[in-house]
């Protein structure tokens, strides 16, 4: 037996490239429209042309000679099926019935009418064309602000006024604030609707096999084992016999947190035709069908000292939400309401949301769900209280910081930050971009008549989402950890990662708290039948919360590692170095690989030990956590043309401790790239009849390669007192901090001409336009 | 009505009869049986189905099969023939230029034609070179640095 003292390299913290990646980069790994079953079939989807219309005959016919065509099913066929289901439950919301197919009403573009399943991709797309549906059009409205107007149509007709929900927060004396405040600044503020655009679109392939009265449904989905539990309701049939898998995922940013009409009616045809059946969603059908985010329109006030002192903030928010309710769209402005005081110390909020149905797509969590928006709304509110007071913008922010004494900090909003140090990573940013001479150079460019602006947004978020009260479904999170009779580690995550490269981190961790060779270790997710139960990927809650379940299991083994250690030690205590147990006095050690063998091989147990090295842990947080940074943002904005370039752009992010950090970058530059998407480029846009004229990539600008800035990112490290581990979560972080940035920065540089504000996005012409009202 | 055909697929020659109006991604994945290529958009935007046609770099989602006819296709999965990852393929993995994945066959291939064309381009070049393929994860800045780092292994 050897003996070894040695303490390994620990990996945590490494840059350690990703082991998600060689099936990537050889294009073996497997996709939802990669699966090819026997029999399978193929199901095309008639939509509604129209936002609002009453079906008045649908002809089927037609289709169904088609041959190949094996059947073809309406709304008549799935009344049995439950609605889609939305899991968000706030006081008196008006939940409208949602079929999975559309009965004599269509609400939307691109509802789903009619589906035709062929044997042949293309030749259900032919018969799809030939399914006649008679239509009556009817008034449609897309604007929520027109939807709320006295007399605009009525999105259903039993709530002539189009409101799904009214929702009231208030914290502190807020009517106190307002009239002790020496100055208020009032701003209409929107956040765009946004088309969040995986790059993989939806797809389900189902398979029923009745002999076994059991399903297996494979979906594109961040949330495997919620979507089998509603899904099972939705079809009444018993959950264990519907088994989910999540192949591997091509991005999802929140629009795969869902439950969709598609995958309970591919389950629908599969049970009825008794053969599998595949649907993949065309890029058209993603941007009319998937869900999109944003979609405010918020009255923000703001109450202040002449010294930059901030009392309080009132907002009023109108939350567009589409024709329906999906699995959290009521939820999502709540979010931004809980995060409305930001970084900053004032006790003092009052907001009013209404939620307006409109005949467009629902929305629902986009990456950020309801915290970009809030940020947006409290990083420009801080800026143009800075110009009112002719205040520079980091000082202002760094008077109202919340103080570093005062953690855990209550906030107005009822939420209790775990741990910060705001002035630290703002301070950092400063530094890095020298800004006494970059305000010095704006200086002189003024004088030489150009436009340049500098931008700086402190924001704070809430991750880890989240202790269970706080969700429709369950916050925690669970790990089982199955060492295997050979020393090998399998790690089984509730959470169910499509390029977070949690198959990475959680090898890192469970290497260094095993002592064992990573690549001795695997990490399974995304099946309901292999892994126990999970709640899954989104809210940045991967590794601060499906970690530290993680960890906990890990603990648990290591105390079984040493029991079993020490029995074949014939000592009573070992310590565990390395993965390998060891008995401090005599140095005698066995190594992993006779522990794990022993413990199955079970001649001899431990006291009151079980044989087999398996532990589960499901991990409930105490609390969300609490990232935060600052972003600053260089920009030069042509006069001639309205072009905005970004000069510079210095992310200072503190997400925690982190454990990879090549991983973490990773995660804020996609982050940056989907703010920059929204403050310069992108906009779902809207008919006046409901129509969604940016309805496919050519007509959508998403950031491309030649586009996107350099982003200059560090971090700063605070780690969270919520987890073992120290980590906060940094999925969400690049988008919830980059908006305000650049468009302080453009609005900035065009302080000289009087401008104030600007919405989303900073299009040519949008700033041209202002530019030429300036030199008028 | 269906067409005789012949190519040589990563190397390989095959032939094939397909209806005139079955695209090329569509003949690559469900009749080649080769997934590597991904549909992302079917309008030529996104650069998902990227493959080499006669080595250049075509988004097999915008051609019919019947137009690859005695030509040369090389899909990612035959970029790597023997096992050897191709320079781009390691540098991608080692520089984290990829995060679902999705993207990444096309986006391999197009910086292989860039590098093909131009062995030590500079950033600006490198996002040029690859402004007709989407990515949504990364913020392309990964990805320049995997070409970077390719195109230095490639010239060393």
């Amino acid at each position: 037996m050897a003996t070894i003292t040695s303490k390994p390299e620990t990996l945590v913290g490494k840059r350690i490239r990703r082991r998600e990646d060689p099936r990537l980069i050889t294009g073996t790994a497997t996709y939802l429209d990669d699966l090819k079953l026997p029999g399978m079939h193929h199901a095309c989807v008639v939509r509604s042309p129209h936002a609002a219309a009453r079906i008045k005959n649908i002809n089927v016919k037609p289709a169904l000679e088609l041959p190949g065509v094996v059947a073809v099913f309406t709304g008549a066929d799935v009344k049995e099926v439950g609605p889609v289901p939305c899991a968000a439950g706030l006081p008196g919301l008006r939940v409208p019935h949602h079929h999975i197919l559309a009965q004599d009403r269509v609400y939307l573009v691109g509802h789903p009418v009619a589906v035709v399943v062929a044997t042949d991709r293309y030749i259900a797309a032919d018969a799809a064309d030939l399914v006649e549906v008679d239509y009556q059009e009817l008034p449609a409205v897309a604007d929520p602000e027109k939807a709320l107007a006295p007399g605009a149509p009525a999105v259903h007709p039993q709530w002539p006024d189009n409101v799904a929900f009214t929702f009231h927060q208030e914290g502190g004396d807020t009517a106190k604030a307002f009239q002790d405040a020496e100055v208020v600044v009032k701003q209409r503020i929107t956040s765009q609707r946004l088309i969040p655009t995986a790059m993989e679109t939806r797809g389900v392939v189902a398979d029923w096999k009745a002999g076994e009265k059991s399903m297996t449904l494979w979906s594109s989905t961040q949330v495997p084992h919620l979507l089998r539990t509603l899904l099972a309701g939705m079809l009444g049939m018993p959950e264990n016999r519907l088994r989910v898998i999540t192949p591997e995922v091509g991005g999802a940013f929140g629009s795969k947190l869902n439950v969709y009409a598609e995958e309970a009616l591919m389950a629908f045809i599969s049970m009825r035709i008794g053969k599998p059946v595949k649907w993949v969603e065309s890029r058209r059908e993603n941007f009319l069908c998937t869900i999109h985010g944003r979609g405010h329109v918020d009255y923000f006030e703001l109450a202040a000292m002449r010294d930059g002192t901030i009392l309080g903030m009132k907002l009023k928010l109108i939350q567009d939400l589409g024709a329906f309710l999906q699995l959290l769209t009521p939820a999502i402005p709540t979010l931004s309401v809980l995060m409305m005081p930001g970084l900053y110390k004032f006790k003092n909020i009052s907001a009013d949301i209404v939620g307006a149905f409109t005949n467009c797509t629902p929305t629902d969590a986009y990456r950020g769900a309801g915290r970009p928006e809030a940020t947006h709304g409290i990083e420009r509110m801080v800026d143009i209280l800075a110009a009112e007071l002719k205040m520079d913008p980091a000082q202002i922010r760094l008077k109202n910081f919340v103080d570093n004494d005062a953690f855990p900090f209550v906030t107005a909003t009822g939420l209790a930050y775990d741990s910060g140090n705001y002035a630290l990573p703002l301070n950092t940013a400063l530094a890095e971009v020298d800004y006494a001479s970059l305000r010095r150079e704006q200086q002189q460019a003024r004088q030489q008549g150009k436009l340049m602006g500098v931008g700086i947004s402190a924001y704070g978020e809430i991750c880890a989402i989240g202790p269970s009260p706080a969700t429709p479904a369950g916050g925690w999170e669970s790990a089982t950890v199955k060492i295997e009779p050979s020393g090998k580690v399998t790690v089984l995550t509730g959470t169910s990662p499509h390029g977070q490269g949690e198959e990475t981190t959680f090898a890192q961790i469970t290497a260094d708290e095993l002592g064992v060779d990573i690549d001795d270790v695997l990490v399974i997710h995304g099946d309901t039948s292999i892994v126990q139960y999970g709640i899954g990927t989104f809210g940045s809650r991967n590794t601060a919360i499906g970690g530290t379940a993680l960890y906990y299991a890990l603990q648990e083994l290591k105390t079984k590692i040493k029991k079993f250690g020490a029995v074949l030690l014939d000592v009573d205590e070992v310590t565990l170095v390395g993965g390998v147990c060891v008995d401090e006095k005599s140095g005698r050690s066995v190594s992993f690989n006779q522990v794990a063998a022993a413990a199955y091989r079970a001649l001899k147990l431990p006291p009151n030990t079980e044989p087999g090295l398996v532990a589960t842990h499901f991990w409930e947080p105490p609390n969300f956590t609490f990232p935060f940074g600052a972003h600053i943002v260089v920009t030069d904005v042509d006069r001639e043309t309205g072009q905005v370039s970004v000069r510079r752009y210095v992310a200072v992010d503190d997400c925690g401790k982190i454990i990879n950090p090549l991983i973490v970058a990773g995660q804020v530059h996609g982050g940056v790239a989907q703010g920059l998407g929204q403050a310069l480029w992108e906009q779902a846009v809207y008919a006046d009849n409901g129509q969604l004229l940016s309805g496919e990539l050519t007509d959508y600008a998403l950031p491309r390669a030649h586009m996107m800035p350099w982003i200059e990112s560090s971090h700063t490290i605070t780690p969270s007192p919520v987890n073992p581990l120290g980590v906060k979560g940094v999925g969400e972080a690049g988008t919830i901090g980059c908006s305000p940035a650049v468009v302080n920065s453009v609005v900035d540089a065009l302080s000289p001409l009087g401008v104030r504000h600007i919405d989303m996005p900073l299009t040519p012409e949008k700033i041209w336009k202002l530019i030429q009202e300036g030199r008028a | 009505m269906k067409r005789k055909i012949s190519l040589t697929l990563n190397g390989k020659a095959v032939a094939d009869e397909v209806e005139p109006r079955l695209l090329l991604i569509h003949y690559l994945r469900e009749v080649a049986s080769l997934t590597g290529p991904h549909i992302g958009c079917e309008t030529s935007t996104c650069g998902a189905c990227t493959v080499l046609l006669d080595g250049r770099a075509v988004k097999s989602c915008a051609m019919f099969t019947v137009q690859a006819d005695g030509r040369q296709v090389l899909t990612i999965e035959g970029l790597a023939p023997n096992g050897k990852l191709d320079p781009l393929q390691e540098a991608f993995w080692n520089e984290h230029g990829l995060q679902c994945g999705f993207c990444t066959p096309g986006m391999i291939l197009t910086a292989r034609q860039l590098l093909n064309d131009n062995p030590s381009p500079t950033e600006e070049e490198i996002r040029k070179g690859l402004e007709g393929n989407l990515c949504r994860c990364t913020g392309y800045q990964h990805i320049i640095n995997a070409v970077k780092a390719a195109a230095a292994k490639q010239g060393a």
